[in-house]
């Protein structure tokens, strides 16, 4: 791996800034496939078993919410939304920008994508499975959740179509597959390779069988490009979508601050910006912990820092156009919200939101700063922050203020809000724990190809 | 099929193998098949494989899927339960288009995965192109070519010599 990481700088002209020309195809295997067959150390120990704690309190909020219901949360019936709904969103943002990273930088043929499409994939199936549990347990008897499905029953009922949860139902089951069946395609050719290096016997006979007895035939690999990029090309409108569907559950609803035809799209940008911002953050400790900085390089973090600048400015304009419409509409409620927003008792949780989505990330302007690991990881965690408090105080702002005053009052989180929140945070830590010691975190021939490529010119 | 046997050449990068491909579809050779670690298009051209079928089949499935989904929603509000909610509409479908919309995209991913491993012949646990030596290196930094030994132009040793020339650095004949 030194002699890896000691490899020459590329000259800085032309293209290959993303992958040295150098870079030989057993390399690749080597470099990637290595975390995988040698023995954890303890740091992967440490941070395995602490998210396994954090796992458990996951479990045990859920069981103590099916065993004693919804009260145990902070929710009330002025504020009849909170964390929980919170949560999905920003999950459901954070589980967006992997298939968007992955069909859009493809479809653009944006070749550094390469490094980082696996584990922004497997983000987005983690990320997007979190997400789902939050609105079936929210749903007060989370035990009959399947009640939004159409199946045949004995009443001969169906579900309300013209309900944004059945909606939510259709777009997070059909984006989870979906991401599934996409994130698994491009890992076949990658758990023959496995196959073929696993050590033992256990580990040979498990990566055999999931890559099906891959062979990269040229037919297959024919079929495959066929297939993937086939999928690209509707990822990106389902991304759209799901996201779509999660600004109308806002929107259809009549309330202050949620009415807005603007939800939808800034709901998606939201989406991009926070799932970048996590791809960021965990691009930073996983690249130093697996030794992959030849593969994942200052070049794709400072591309990535772009992208979350920009986004920051898309963001900033949404919230403008909302402030702009409260004003410029001269609807009582839409006003007293606004002034709620900015002086109330969340003040201050909202101008922090203001100041990490939309200061912080200013500091990508300067080339220094897009290159600092130290900067990038921090500004990239704020904005995760600064997210979870957009989408958090959205729901407590409008339902503490709505239109008439004599409804209006407080949500306060209690432990079981928090614990959850962190419970769900440890569970995804968990399962990526999992992830980088049993699969490839980076797409080997995916690489091999960008390689090739950079040798013919 | 390389049940039959074959001869099995390795080449260190995709230029030599489609050198040699060409030479043997010059011969009139046509059980050709290639196994590389990356997709590369020029392999796959040379070696004129009939085109896949899998977007016609995700088109199609899409289809169905949008039609299916808006005609379970709009048979199931208007006629199966119509709930007549303050004279609005039965057949609102605006509020339909979600889920249709949701249900294309997954019928056709699901068609489309379906038509995959149909068209690739998986899952496949045993594939006697397993047996070659060194082939875990189709894998990682080798392409292979197999010629296969039921090619009506099948002939082992000139196939073996063109493949040497070509720049095949190891060549086996496999054998039923």
């Amino acid at each position: 791996m030194s002699a890896l990481a000691a490899a020459p700088e590329p000259p800085p002209q032309p293209a290959p800034r993303y992958l040295s020309p150098r870079t030989g195809d057993a390399q690749i295997t080597r470099a990637v496939s290595r975390p995988l067959l040698a023995r954890a150390g303890w740091r992967w120990w440490a941070g395995f078993l602490a998210s396994l704690v954090v796992t458990i309190v996951m479990f045990v909020s859920i069981g103590w919410l099916f065993i004693d219901g919804v009260g145990i949360w902070g929710i009330n019936t002025q504020a009849v939304w909170g964390f929980a709904i919170a949560n999905y969103v920003w999950w459901i943002g954070i589980g967006n920008a992997g298939t968007l990273i992955s069909s859009l930088l493809l479809l653009t043929r944006q070749r550094w994508r390469s490094s980082i499409n696996r584990f922004a994939e497997t983000m987005t199936l983690f990320a997007a499975s979190i997400a789902g549990l939050f609105p079936i347990l929210h749903l007060g008897r989370p035990y009959v959740f399947y009640w939004l499905v159409p199946y045949s029953n004995v009443m001969g009922l169906w579900p309300q179509w013209r309900s944004p949860l059945v909606w939510d139902l259709f777009a997070i089951a059909s984006y989870i597959i979906f991401s599934a069946l996409f994130w698994y395609t491009g890992m076949l050719p990658d758990l023959a390779t496995m196959r073929d290096r696993a050590h033992g016997r256990l580990a040979r006979k498990l990566y055999g069988v999931f890559a099906l007895g891959w062979c990269g035939s040229a037919r297959q690999w024919r079929e495959y490009e066929s297939f993937y990029w086939a999928m690209a090309a509707i990822a990106v409108p389902l991304v759209v979508s799901v996201h779509s569907v999660v600004g109308l559950d806002f929107a259809a609803g009549l309330m202050p601050g949620w009415q807005e035809t603007i939800f939808p799209p800034y709901f998606v940008v939201g989406a991009m910006f926070s799932g970048f911002a996590m791809v960021i953050t965990l691009a930073i400790p996983i690249r130093s912990g697996m030794g992959l900085e030849s593969f994942i390089t200052l070049a794709h973090l400072e591309a990535m820092a772009k992208i979350l600048l920009m986004g920051s400015i898309v963001m900033g304009l949404s919230y403008a156009s909302e402030w702009f419409a409260a004003w410029y509409a001269g609807a009582a409620a839409d006003r007293t919200l606004l002034a709620f927003e900015f002086t109330g008792a969340y003040a201050p949780y909202y101008w922090a939101l203001l100041l990490f989505n939309l200061g912080l990330p200013q500091l990508f302007w300067f080339r220094a700063m897009r290159r600092s690991q130290v900067v990038l990881f921090c500004v990239a965690a704020l904005v995760n922050v600064g997210m979870w408090l957009e989408r958090i105080l959205i729901i407590v702002n409008t339902l503490s203020r709505d239109f008439l005053p004599s409804r209006w009052g407080f949500y306060v989180p209690t432990i079981w809000d928090w614990l959850l929140l962190a419970g769900t945070l440890g569970f995804f830590c968990f399962l990526f724990f999992c992830f980088v010691r049993l699969l490839p975190i980076v797409s080997m021939h995916e690489l091999r190809q960008l390689a090739h490529e950079e040798r013919e010119g | 099929m390389l049940e039959r046997g074959g001869v099995i050449g390795r080449f260190g990068d995709p230029q030599a193998l489609v050198g040699a491909v060409r030479q043997a579809r010059q011969r009139g050779c046509r059980r050709l098949e290639a196994y590389s670690p990356f997709f590369d298009q020029e392999v796959i051209e040379a070696l004129e494989h009939p085109p896949s079928p899998t977007r016609k089949i995700m088109f199609i499935a899409g289809a169905l899927g949008l039609c299916a989904g808006l005609g379970m929603q709009a048979w199931s509000a208007a006629f199966s339960y119509p709930l007549n909610s303050g004279g609005r509409p039965l057949l609102s479908w605006p509020a339909f288009i979600p889920v249709t919309f949701e249900l294309a995209v997954l019928f056709a991913a699901l068609a489309g995965f379906a038509a995959f491993l149909w068209r690739s012949a998986l899952p496949r646990p045993y594939n006697p192109i397993f047996d070659v030596v060194g082939i875990e290196a189709a894998s990682d930094d080798s392409l292979f070519l197999a010629i296969e030994a039921d090619d009506p132009n099948y002939d082992a040793a000139s196939l073996i010599e063109l493949m040497k020339r070509a720049g095949a650095t190891t060549i086996e004949e496999l054998r039923p």
